[in-house]
């Protein structure tokens, strides 16, 4: 509450659930590839908004359409209603990309001076060294810090200009246990001073730990969309492996299998929740053994949302 | 009217007016600031032409003339044409290729930059060096050469060289977006090492074999350095007009082919 106090021209954009940014039947192309195929996604104002997906689903496609970096091959993309190229929206927008090479003999200090010099109403200095937890680092030269310091760094280089939008895109990616939760820390801050923040991630515990609304992307499709506890609840697939003698097609059609595969000797199963799926096994299959149930990873998870849709399956034609 | 449009003029953002050209200035600095501590750059573009004056004008035949100019001055051009190119090559193309291919790039444009800003700088970062370089040159000459010359001499030499700077600063613009972040540096030495050679600007022009002085008439440094050398009585003559000309013409062209690159970098983006 005392930040909206203090901001008072947060409150506006916090209340109102105006979409500051928005993908409208978005397919992007590169050569034959299709990155992003009919995406339809909205951010509201105010709100922290989870990409979530495994590597080369799209995420950063759908990043740098939003920041005008790339256009796409169909569809309408909008940032605060006009043209993400605008430079007046650009003033709005702070972003951290995945950045291979930052000039290194520059300071930290003089990376924000410069970054800040862009925007009409930058933070004060100090205020972002503090943000992004550079007091210390500020006479560092970048291409003397640690992979954690750089990241902070690019954080810092994104909010500097006081954005009401930011975009992150795997903030995270390649930190520390430790890292990621001050950078999460972070994040927090920013959304405690009322921005609205997109951010891509492949971890489901950091949409989790951040986000209000998880968009769950696989394969350049947005497959899955709600609240961080109803995407855990879809994801929490299972793998059931057994050695039974019933036939592979027969398994297929359980209830609630979404996969099933020979696997040596035995076979293995997707589904999203395991015990009825194990009950008509062994009602099915009186001599069955080696029964296994474990969590399904992240990957078969998505796997089993894109089944779950309910769609085609996922391949490009 | 919408509320959208409202919230939108509910916070419009604009620059004021001195901002931009603080922006620039900042761009340039910090291009300057990053340039100056790559020792890559810094030490290499400084010493090779220096290091060339100093063995070839001074340790070696400060006593000689060639065609009656005193062979530390007529250096003094040659190196220092030599030096700029160097510097405005390397000062542009290898930074941009690198920001392009590993990402800053995206960064940069992805903040309200104004575009020009970032081109600019790397210019006006390469005229700087450059003309460091050439004054680097003129000390050496004045006080371990005997180089003498009036002032107002000096002053041309110096404008000439650093104006010099624009044509290769426009060619590094379109090598950078049309190598790679690795691939910059040896491209840039392997165009820039043979052009200096036929140019004149190692051997002395009247010196290089006759199919060489042919090739030299349409290499961008052959003018640069005739118009050097012209202020120091040692130019072969030929119009100063046509040689300012060359260089127009050449700039253009590389700005075009830097356009194209650019646009090429949007499209390949832009699907």
């Amino acid at each position: 509450m005392i930040a909206t106090l203090e901001q008072p021209q947060w409150v506006n954009a916090t209340n109102s659930g105006l979409i500051v940014a928005s993908l409208d039947g978005v397919n992007k192309n590169y050569g034959s590839v299709q990155a992003l195929r009919g995406v339809n996604f909205r951010v509201r104002a105010g709100e922290v908004v989870a990409l979530l997906g495994p590597n080369g689903a799209g995420k950063t496609t759908a990043v740098k359409l939003l920041l005008g970096l790339s256009q796409p091959s169909a569809g309408r993309v909008r940032v605060f209603g006009g043209d993400p190229t605008n430079p007046e929206n650009r003033m709005r927008t702070g972003a951290m990309l995945q950045v291979g090479r930052v000039p290194e003999t520059l300071r930290v200090r003089e990376h924000i001076d410069l970054f800040s010099t862009y925007y009409p109403k930058p933070m004060a200095f100090a205020e972002v060294l503090a943000a992004a937890g550079l007091e210390k680092l500020r006479d560092r030269k970048f291409g003397d810090l640690s992979g954690g310091q750089k990241q902070r760094v690019l954080f810092a280089l994104a909010i500097c200009g006081d954005p009401d939008l930011l975009f992150l895109d795997e903030p995270t990616v390649g930190l520390d246990v430790e890292a990621r939760r001050m950078l999460w820390d972070e994040i927090r801050k920013m959304v405690a001073r009322g921005k609205t923040v997109l951010l891509t991630t492949h971890y489901l515990q950091e949409a989790d730990a951040l986000a209000d609304r998880v968009a769950v992307i696989n394969q350049g499709e947005i497959v899955a969309e709600g609240t961080p506890s109803e995407i855990k609840a879809k994801t929490a697939g299972k793998r059931i492996r057994c050695i039974t003698s019933l036939a592979i097609n027969t398994l297929r059609q359980i209830p609630g299998v979404t996969e099933a595969k020979e696997d040596r000797e035995a076979v293995e199963l997707h589904a999203i929740e395991a015990e009825p799926v194990v009950r008509e096994l062994l009602a099915r299959d009186a001599q069955l053994c080696g029964l296994e149930v474990t969590s399904a990873g992240l990957e078969e998870a998505f796997l089993a949302l894109t089944r779950d849709t309910g769609g085609e399956p996922n391949r490009p034609n | 009217m919408s509320t959208t449009t409202m919230t939108l003029s509910h916070t419009r953002m604009q620059r004021l007016p001195g901002q931009t050209a603080i922006i620039y200035l900042k761009e340039a600095k910090y291009e300057f600031l990053k340039n100056l501590r790559l020792r890559m750059y810094s030490a290499s573009v400084l010493s090779f032409p220096i290091m060339f004056y100093v063995l070839f004008g001074l340790v070696l035949n400060s006593k000689e003339a060639i065609n009656g100019t005193h062979v530390p001055t007529y250096l003094i051009a040659t190196n220092g044409t030599f030096g700029v190119m160097g510097a405005s090559l390397f000062g542009t193309a290898a930074g941009l290729a690198s920001d392009r291919g590993l990402g800053w790039l995206e960064v940069k444009r992805a903040s309200p930059m104004p575009p020009f800003a970032y081109f600019a700088a790397k210019v006006i970062t390469s005229m700087i060096f450059s003309a460091v370089i050439v004054v680097a040159l003129f000390t050496l000459g004045i006080a371990l050469g005997g180089v003498r010359m009036p002032v107002l001499d000096f002053a041309k030499l110096l404008a000439v060289l650093v104006a010099g700077s624009l044509p290769f600063s426009a060619m590094g613009l379109a090598l950078g977006y049309f190598t790679g972040p690795n691939s910059a540096p040896a491209t840039i030495n392997l165009i820039y090492l043979p052009m200096s050679f036929c140019s004149g600007l190692w051997v002395p022009f009247m010196f290089l074999p006759k199919f060489v002085r042919q090739i030299a008439l349409v290499l961008p440094p052959y003018h640069l350095s005739q118009l050097a050398l012209g202020i120091v009585g040692a130019g072969r003559h030929e119009s100063a007009a046509t040689h300012w000309e060359v260089l127009l013409a050449f700039t253009m062209i590389c700005l075009g082919v830097a356009r194209l690159g650019f646009q090429r970098d949007q499209e390949k983006m832009y699907g």
